[in-house]
């Protein structure tokens, strides 16, 4: 190895002559893709690779569970907008991946997979942890490649990376055989990056002038417009343009669930979340606006409720990266097809200035039409409700933490009660809503960025399903604060039979270990809180302490999450909140 | 929305170990039925060529091409509702036929321009080539005769004239852009 590799820039540089491994290659081809850390677990098959790790200036994280390292990967790569990357052994280290290669998938997130593979000469026979990883990524992957040769690794890593994080971003898995990492291979790296030559892969896009011109005339002709502001607008980094846009044509923003951040929520035009869980007045605003204006989301299910009845008098134009998405769920009447940032770019000096008072007075009537349940009113009976934990906690922590959320209940309180600001700020499975992402997701969102205050929220159910990865957490030293949002249910699913099965509670009562011990038991610090009045102690020790907390929050076990539109039910048709529970609408 | 019909699509893609099972997939994943498949070597080296003929809208042919072009193997995707086509498919019969009937059989086969390609005593092969149309008509007017087998090629498709060709394939940027 002539040049010292720069750790810290991960700089593509150095020039790396001669016969290697292909697990030496292996690393310092992840090297080269500016690769500080992986998440990972050792095995038969990708032994060689471990072996050459030791000789790599990489960081490896030995991880409990491999859906722990993908989902570390994940994390990593939402929180930095880098890829992440992930390693498993063949066979059931490789299964394991599946979960966290599929959630990446659905959200569109840059990771790759490293798996080892049985020799090339035994593929096919059954051999000792042998499954055909690829076979079985192949409907969850941007991409996937099997490599059984050495002189392949360097150029399969380096388009692996390229494919991941280009266009619309996505898992890739790149399989590689045991001899493969034993054999040898020349390789020539000079200090020029190799390039990649994939001929039939072309993910950029660019809309068209006579489109965006379109497009402008429709925005300027708008006395209703809603901005739908997704996850692309995150991953383009096009919060400042979509910013601009709004402040241009003062039209009002909704965001989904992961799109959450992209618009600051304090800004007056926000209007929060959109969708089965969205606030009342922003799906009447969305149902009765005449112009949709799409960026970066996919009309989801939970965003659009029952499509044939979505946003009916609206004319809406989609800016998306992926051609595929057009008109797959909503029929629109223009796409700009082309990443948002760049779109947005390009549209903003071609549309008029405006005001829009009518339409934000309407909103803001519908707002004040549509309950809230004010938390700081919620009574003081001794009963602990999670929106007050949600709410305390973006208190204190100034609404700048970094959360990282499980899926259920707690993750739909969280996007309602916890304002985000800024981008990168929550991390949440959404497409896939996958339980148990959030311990690990924040594991990978610790190595993206140290210096963040991390919280994970999760509920006692999905927690519980990754909680063996507090020992990486306490093996790599890494700081997290943990909310468990313990209600003794799979509060969602609990909620979905309360409404729709007759409340007949089939499988979703829940016991669970006590989590104060359990996090002793890491030896990391473990708390509880029952009363309202002990959260903010608590959050504080939890922040303050050099090491991880985990509280677990006991709350209202039958609490439920309003307002819901039915899965399939018309948007504008909400189940809302009780009578009992104070509402105002000052929130 | 448009009705949805047969629709015939040519796709290049790289010739690789897996990418029709990467076609494949995709077809099964987005739950369109695949109603024939052929395919094979181009004269180009390296690309193959595959005629897939499926049920979709207007709508759903835009997708399905657009899905077409994000797997990284395929390189071009051409729908050929929007070109004037030729579409061939090949299809074999085995018809029972016995002195008696032999000269029957022959005559309708020489009406369709098929050829009768194996001669036993109970039974006759007959090549036809030609429209699926074409065919289905073949294989109605010899069912009084008893079909015993048939195995059809499914479609396989031209853009006519010198309009396209596999030079174009690294050129031609892909057809979505007008997407909407």
């Amino acid at each position: 190895m002539s040049a010292a590799p720069d750790r810290r820039t991960g700089e593509l540089a150095g020039e790396w002559t001669g016969e290697r491994t292909g697990a030496q290659i292996l690393w310092e081809a992840l090297r080269r893709e500016g690769v500080e850390v992986v998440f990972g677990y050792p095995g038969g098959a990708i032994m060689p690779a471990y072996d050459a790790l030791l000789d790599s200036p990489i960081r490896h994280v030995l991880v409990r569970h491999e859906q722990g390292a993908a989902h570390m990967a994940d994390g990593y790569a939402r929180a930095s907008g880098r890829v992440g990357v992930a390693v498993a052994t063949s066979g059931p280290g490789a299964t394991n991946l599946v979960t966290g290669i599929a959630t990446a998938m659905l959200d569109s997130v840059p990771i790759v997979c490293i798996t080892g593979q049985v020799s090339s000469h035994v593929i096919g026979s059954d051999a000792f942890q042998e499954t055909d990883i690829t076979g079985v990524t192949l409907p969850i992957t941007k991409h996937n490649y099997l490599v059984t040769r050495a002189d392949q690794i360097a150029p399969t890593i380096r388009e692996a990376f390229y494919i991941a994080r280009s266009g619309r971003p996505g898992p890739v898995l790149v399989d590689i055989t045991k001899d493969a990492q034993q054999r040898k291979a020349e390789v020539a790296w000079s200090e020029t990056p190799v390039s990649v030559n994939l001929r039939g892969y072309r993910p950029e896009h660019t809309a068209g002038d006579a489109d965006l011109a379109r497009a402008a005339a429709m925005i300027d002709a708008a006395k209703r417009p809603v901005i739908l502001a997704g996850h692309g607008i995150v991953k383009a980094g096009a919060s400042a343009l979509l910013g601009e846009l709004v402040e241009r044509t003062g039209i009002p923003v909704a965001a989904t669930l992961l799109g959450l951040g992209g618009f600051p929520a304090s800004h007056p035009l926000s209007l929060g979340m959109m969708g089965m869980h969205g606030e009342a007045w922003v799906n009447h605003a969305i149902q009765e606006a005449d112009l949709l204006l799409a960026l970066g989301m996919r009309f989801d299910d939970r965003v659009t409720g029952n499509p044939a009845t979505y946003a009916v008098s609206a004319k809406k134009i989609h800016c998306e990266l992926d051609p595929a998405e057009i008109n797959k769920v909503v029929r629109v009447d223009l796409a700009l097809v082309g990443d948002v940032a760049q779109t947005l770019r390009a549209l903003l000096p071609r549309v008029a200035r405006a005001e829009r008072r009518a339409w934000i007075d309407r909103i803001a009537e519908l707002k004040g039409d549509s309950a809230v349940r004010d938390i700081q009113r919620m009574p003081h009976d001794g009963r602990l409700f999670a929106a007050h934990v949600m709410h305390d906690l973006w208190r204190i922590t100034e609404g700048k933490a970094l959360v990282v959320t499980d899926v259920g209940q707690h993750q739909m309180w969280e996007a309602q009660y916890y304002k985000h600001d800024h981008p990168r700020k929550l991390l949440t499975s959404g497409g896939l809503g996958t339980m148990g992402f959030a311990l690990p997701a924040a594991i990978g969102a610790r190595f993206a960025d140290p210096g963040a205050e991390i919280w994970v929220v999760a509920g006692d159910g999905g927690f519980q399903m990754t909680a063996c990865e507090l020992s990486t957490v306490a093996q790599e030293g890494i700081k997290l604060c943990v909310a468990i949002i313990n209600n003794g249910y799979l509060g969602m699913v609990r909620q979905w039979q309360e409404f729709f099965y007759d409340g007949r509670y089939s499988a979703t009562p829940l016991r669970s270990p006590d989590f104060v011990k359990l996090a002793e038991a890491h030896g990391l610090t473990g708390l509880r809180v029952t009363r309202r009045e002990e959260v903010e102690g608590a959050v504080a020790a939890a922040r303050a302490a050099p090491g991880t907390v985990v509280i677990d929050f006991r709350v209202e076990q039958e609490d439920a999450v309003y307002p819901m539109v039915p899965a399939g039910a018309d948007l504008h048709d909400m189940i809302r909140r009780p009578s009992p529970i104070v509402e105002t609408a000052d929130d | 929305m448009t009705e949805s019909r047969l629709r015939t699509f040519i796709a290049y893609v790289e010739d690789l170990p897996g990418v029709l099972n990467r076609v494949t997939s995709l077809f099964r994943r987005r739950s369109y039925n695949i109603e024939s498949l052929a395919v094979g070597r181009t004269h180009e080296p390296g690309v193959s060529r595959m005629t897939l003929v499926l049920e979709a809208d207007d709508d759903g042919a835009r997708r399905i091409e657009a899905n077409l072009y994000k797997l990284v193997n395929v390189l071009r995707v051409e729908d050929t509702a929007q070109r004037a086509t030729v579409a061939r498919e090949l299809a074999l019969v085995k018809v029972r036929a016995n002195a008696g009937s032999r000269p029957s059989v022959m005559q309708i086969c020489e009406v369709f321009r098929a050829r009768v390609i194996d001669v036993g005593p109970e039974a006759l092969i007959c090549e036809i080539t030609g429209q699926a149309a074409k065919i289905d008509g073949f294989a109605d007017v010899l069912a009084p005769f008893g079909v015993l087998e048939m195995v059809r090629t499914g479609a396989v498709a031209m853009v006519r004239s010198a309009e396209t060709s596999e030079r174009d394939l690294v050129d031609e940027p892909p057809g979505a852009r007008d997407a909407a």
